[in-house]
């Protein structure tokens, strides 16, 4: 039967900005964060770190802290390694890549600053970290590999001797001609190194679990802040000696993740096991101090690239050589590899080029270890392909704007597949940068910029055009061996009073993930969106899937929401039809109302279908079908990743006395296909800016030579603060991907994909006409005056 | 984190205030506005045995104008410090200085007696004590004794102070109609001042006090003597051999030596339009 696309249903909830279903209670105070959980028996760990960056255990002796008050346990690495058993983060088809045993406690050695060592388990969390004190741990300090640089030089420590070296992984990738086309004579060839500082993502709420163990029914229910509780489902079961269907991971309310919380963390999983072990309910929450040394830390890459531009504006090559020191361990069971994997798929992924080469090397360090955070390599490749495309305009003078029309590939090439070997099914490059032009007046600005050039007052405007990979399929991780779910599935039912409950496997961290449900939703079955309640992160009672990362939620979860919805409209029909003696075509649902499809006229409210079938099934047809819910799960299948684009531009003002950088203006054209909730994806396009503009200007893991973070703390680690951000304008343009009938790609990322290059390049052009360039984030005052040559 | 178990009291007189310090001695500290000190105590930088709540000391609390002299009783919230007609009419470089203080919540419990006894060599007050030649009433059992701000900084986060002695006020002789002016630089509004300097105009002189390049805050006289002879480049120049800046996470020496000029050329344009 023909089917009114999710769009264009007359009640469809796609493209309104409702409010979120669970705002007004996390604003209330009334949210459910796993601190907030309190179960009976319930103690609580703190953990002993390593205070060195690498260093042997000799002794451990705990026992004025086993008889310190309310101490119920304390736990080495020994011990716990009987319980819990170590994990390796490698995936297969990233080939090569090597890692060491980790353990949930250090096991004779500590790897990092930071490393949970020792777990003292007391009545409460003030106790555990007064016995913490208590414990004596005798250290032999090693030779810490702290650079990057060095850490595949001779005479530098092996971390793992058992590895052979600490070169992690490595892949270089050529495609095209691009010796070629840096040979060619006509060309200019431009070249800069990049540094991307590394960071960590701060969550508002920190890590937290609050693991129970039932001894009496040997299961595990791990309430957790985390973003894939089904992935965790796997993880502890694994570990632990359980099997799947014995562990259940509730994620209730989650503050903020950024991928933070998607990883396997050694303290978590050593609450597990302690769980187990003492057949009690165990805590841990993560302070922020001891957050910014053991959540994990992202972006830490210096990169070397060149491109090659012919005198009338074409790009035909660009070249990169990508370094990132990922700290002792790969991370489980994603990778730290992936970061390093996407600059190589990701660099001069707007444009058309002849020649591509690529290279990353991937080491072992003794810092905290790096993992997939927000926009996962895409700020680096993005910064490294707009600083080259600016650079080649200005060796040719041609304006920024300029060159990017010359080069971006254009809206008619799709499908298209790049030298990287991406697949792209369609985007829309110039379409969003003739919008962002427009939006921002870019000939305006460029006027006003250099008239204030004359009175002293340097401005500068920067541009970055971006794509965003989104929708993952089993490409992503799948592939790999790694038991993380690519497909999602949404459970629709219609309840006797007219509600309908969604219960999807994608999960809320604050992003609105459930108001996209239950938009959806609404509009499938033809509900007020208030009727509908959303239930997620739950193993026990949501449909298999993989949570939300990658910018998966709308994209995946989404759609699944949208055909469970409209498969519980179908049932619906039939039965309506039964009881209006209607052909279910000539009916339709509508406000929760059964209703004469062609007049809108109202025929039977949902409340007395729900009535009928579930009370007085004994009037219905004998051969009727009743089923009244509806599950269906989808998966992307035709392309790898279903890629975003968009353009990025900010207007800022530099201090060239002080090195300071005011932002003036930020704006961001980007494509996630269809929008369901303009506000909802708006504010997530602020966000990701904000965070992209954090890490291009204050936001720094900076550690000491022996291996000591010294940013170890909200004073020092610089989050971006509103009084600093400027107004952020945001605009879409709007290609939906044909895989899916909703056609929503992910929104997630696009902001803080982008914002870094923009800030550099506008930085860059402030500082053009004295000659000076930056190209090493976070754009410091004592980096900006050292390239003007003040200090 | 947690902090370490403490004892906690709470001390309505001064009297009351002394009797403790006598019996704890360093167990025990004041607490304020506990904005440095709750921090101190959750990082467990500082576990002492007793905290001592000064907040209901009526004695340290108030702002009064007599004889010349204005006086700002150690309680004195930044916020108030900054709403204060007095203040604004007898040291108005206070009032410039608050809006730079940490954010609105923190400027609301923290105060200028804890601000000048942590003497956090980056902090705004202490310099502006300097700047403004105050006086600090130091109280004990034994009577009040009066420090000079030039004489109550000795060392990084030191300060006069002794056990058995609370800082009970500032008294700062009318700078009224003299001109002043506070210009920092900090990464984020808010934060601890990368540079900072606070100028006050006295007679034909100038006070120059630098906050953020030391250890404590401190003066530059040889810039003082070139800047009030109307000679700005020359007292830029003095800089370099009278500040010594610590290299650490926002850039080395020769950042905040550039900076410190730059401040000063501001200071100069903003004491002219005064
Ligand atoms: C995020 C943040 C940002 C900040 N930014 C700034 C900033 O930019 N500039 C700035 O100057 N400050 C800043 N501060 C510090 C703030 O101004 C503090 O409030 C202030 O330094 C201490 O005042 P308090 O009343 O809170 O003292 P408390 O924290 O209560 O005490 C501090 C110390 O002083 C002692 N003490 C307090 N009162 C007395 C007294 N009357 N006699 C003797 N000893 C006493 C205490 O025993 C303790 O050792 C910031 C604080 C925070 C949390």
């Amino acid at each position: 039967m023909s089917e009114l696309s999710a769009v264009d249903r007359p009640n469809s909830y796609i493209g309104r900005s409702v409010p979120r279903p669970n705002a007004k209670r996390l604003v209330a105070g009334r949210g459910q964060y796993v601190d907030d959980l309190r179960l009976p028996r319930m103690v609580h760990v703190a953990f002993l770190r390593s205070p060195h960056a690498h260093a042997r255990i000799l002794s451990i002796d705990s026992a004025a802290a086993k008889s310190a008050p309310g101490v119920v346990r304390v736990v080495t690495g020994a011990e716990m390694a009987a319980v819990c058993t170590p994990w390796v983060g490698v995936l297969h088809h990233l080939k090569g890549l090597k890692s060491a045993p980790q353990h949930a406690l250090a096991v004779d050695r500590a790897c990092w600053q930071g490393e949970p060592v020792v777990a003292v388990v007391a009545r409460s969390r003030a106790e555990a970290e007064d016995a913490v004190g208590l414990v004596e741990v005798a250290w032999e300090e090693l030779p810490a590999t702290v650079d990057m640089e060095t850490a595949l030089a001779n005479g530098t420590p092996v971390i793992h001797p058992e590895l052979g070296d600490n070169l992690a992984f490595q892949r270089e990738h050529v495609g095209g001609e691009p010796e070629a086309c840096f040979a060619d004579a006509d060309s200019v060839v431009v070249q800069a190194s990049f540094h991307t500082g590394r960071h960590t993502g701060v969550c508002l709420e920190g890590r937290a679990i609050l693991a129970d163990y039932n001894p009496a029914e040997g299961r595990l229910t791990a309430y957790h802040s985390n973003q894939a509780p089904h992935m965790m489902q796997t993880v502890f079961a694994k570990h632990l000696g359980l099997r799947e269907g014995d562990v259940r991971v509730v994620c209730r309310d989650v503050g903020g993740s950024y991928g933070i919380k998607v990883h396997v963390y050694p303290d978590e999983m050593a609450t597990a096991a302690l769980s187990k072990m003492l057949g009690r309910p165990v805590k841990f929450a993560a302070d922020r101090i001891e957050g910014m040394v053991s959540d994990i830390h992202a972006r830490d890459h210096r990169i070397t690239a060149r491109a090659a531009v012919t005198r009338d504006g074409v790009i035909t090559a660009m070249e990169i050589d990508d370094l990132t020191g990922i700290g002792p361990y790969s991370v489980y069971p994603r990778t730290s590899a992936v970061e390093g994997n996407q600059v190589v798929n990701l660099c001069g992924g707007p444009y058309g080029l002849r020649g591509y080469k690529a290279r990353t090397t991937v080491v072992f360090q003794n810092k905290t270890p790096t993992c997939q955070y927000r926009a996962v390599g895409h700020p680096i490749a993005t910064t490294v392909t707009e600083g080259l495309v600016d650079l080649a305009a200005e060796a040719i003078g041609m304006d920024p704007a300029e060159i990017r029309r010359r080069n971006l590939l254009a809206d008619d090439v799709y499908p298209f597949r790049n030298l990287a070997g991406l697949a792209f099914e369609g985007l829309s490059h110039h379409a969003c940068l003739t919008k962002l032009l427009a939006m921002m007046d870019y000939e305006g600005l460029k006027a006003e910029r250099d008239a204030l050039r004359a009175k002293g007052v340097y401005r500068g405007i920067g541009l970055a055009s971006f794509i965003e990979l989104t929708n993952p399929s089993p490409f992503m991780y799948g592939i790999g061996g790694a038991r993380i779910s690519a497909m999602d599935g949404a459970t629709v039912r219609l309840d006797p009073d007219g509600s309908v409950s969604v219960a999807s496997g994608v999960t809320e961290q604050g992003q609105g993930t459930e108001a996209m449900l239950a938009q959806i939703t609404a509009g499938a079955v033809g509900v007020d969106v208030a009727r509908v309640r959303v239930t997620t992160g739950d193993t026990e009672t949501t449909p298999y899937g993989g949570g939300t990362w990658a910018s998966r939620g709308a994209g995946i979860g989404g759609e699944a929401a949208l055909q469970a919805g409209n498969a519980l409209r179908q049932q619906i029909l039939v039965i309506a039809g039964a009881m209006l003696q209607a052909a279910p075509e000539s009916l339709d649902v509508r406000g929760g109302v059964v209703v004469d499809r062609a007049t809108g006229a109202e025929r039977l409210p949902l409340e007395e279908l729900g009535r009928i079938v579930y009370f007085r099934g004994d009037t219905l047809p004998k051969d009727l079908p009743r089923e009244l819910v509806a599950t269906r799960h989808y998966t992307p299948k035709d392309y790898p990743f279903a890629f975003t684009n968009g353009a990025q531009a900010s207007y800022l003002e530099v201090d060239v006395e002080t090195g300071f950088v005011k932002l003036l203006k930020h704006w961001c054209v980007e494509d996630c296909g269809t929008v369901i909730n303009p506000m909802l994806v708006d504010e997530q396009i602020r966000g990701g800016v904000v965070q992209g503009l954090g890490g291009a200007l204050l936001e720094h893991c900076v550690y000491s030579p022996e291996g000591q973070l010294l940013t170890g703390s909200l004073a020092d680690y610089l989050l971006p603060m509103s009084g600093e951000m400027p107004d952020i304008a945001v605009a879409h343009v709007e290609t939906p991907t044909k895989e899916s009938a909703l056609g929503a790609k992910g929104a997630g990322e696009a902001g803080t994909a982008g914002a870094p290059a923009a800030v550099q390049n506008a930085i860059n052009d402030a500082l053009r006409p004295l000659g000076a360039r930056v190209f090493a984030q976070p754009f410091t005052p004592a980096r900006i005056l050292t390239a003007l040559g003040k200090i | 984190m947690k902090p370490a178990p403490f004892a906690y009291a709470r001390a309505t007189t001064l009297a009351e205030v002394f009797d403790v310090l006598e019996t704890h001695g360093d167990a025990a500290r004041l607490l304020a506005g506990g904005q440095s000190l709750i921090a101190a105590l959750n990082l467990r930088l500082a576990s002492p045995s007793l905290l001592l709540d000064i907040n209901g000391v009526a004695a340290l609390r108030g702002v009064t104008f007599a004889d010349g002299l204005l006086r700002i009783g150690a309680l004195t919230r930044h916020a108030e410090l900054g709403a204060d007609p007095l203040v604004a009419q007898h040291a108005p470089l206070l009032a410039q200085a608050v809006p730079h203080i940490a954010h609105a919540a923190i400027r609301s419990r923290g105060s200028i007696g804890g601000s000048l006894a942590l003497a956090d060599p980056a902090a705004e007050l202490p310099a502006c004590a300097l700047a403004l030649e105050a006086v600090l009433v130091l109280a004990s059992r034994g009577g009040e004794r009066r420090v000079a701000a030039a004489d109550f900084f000795p060392g990084l986060y030191q300060t006069a102070l002794r056990g058995d002695e609370v800082l009970a006020a500032v008294e700062i002789p009318s700078r009224a109609g003299a001109a002043c002016t506070l210009q920092e630089l900090a990464r984020r509004h808010g934060d601890y001042a990368i540079v900072g300097l606070a100028a006050q105009r006295l007679g034909q002189g100038v006070r120059l006090a630098w906050f953020g390049v030391g250890p404590t805050p401190l003066r530059t006289p040889r810039a003082e003597a070139a800047f009030a002879a109307g000679d700005v480049a020359g007292a830029q120049a003095a800089l370099a051999g009278e500040l010594d800046p610590p290299e650490d996470l926002h850039g080395p020496p020769a950042l905040r030596l550039h900076l410190a000029r730059v401040l000063l050329g501001r200071a100069a344009a903003a004491l002219k339009g005064h």
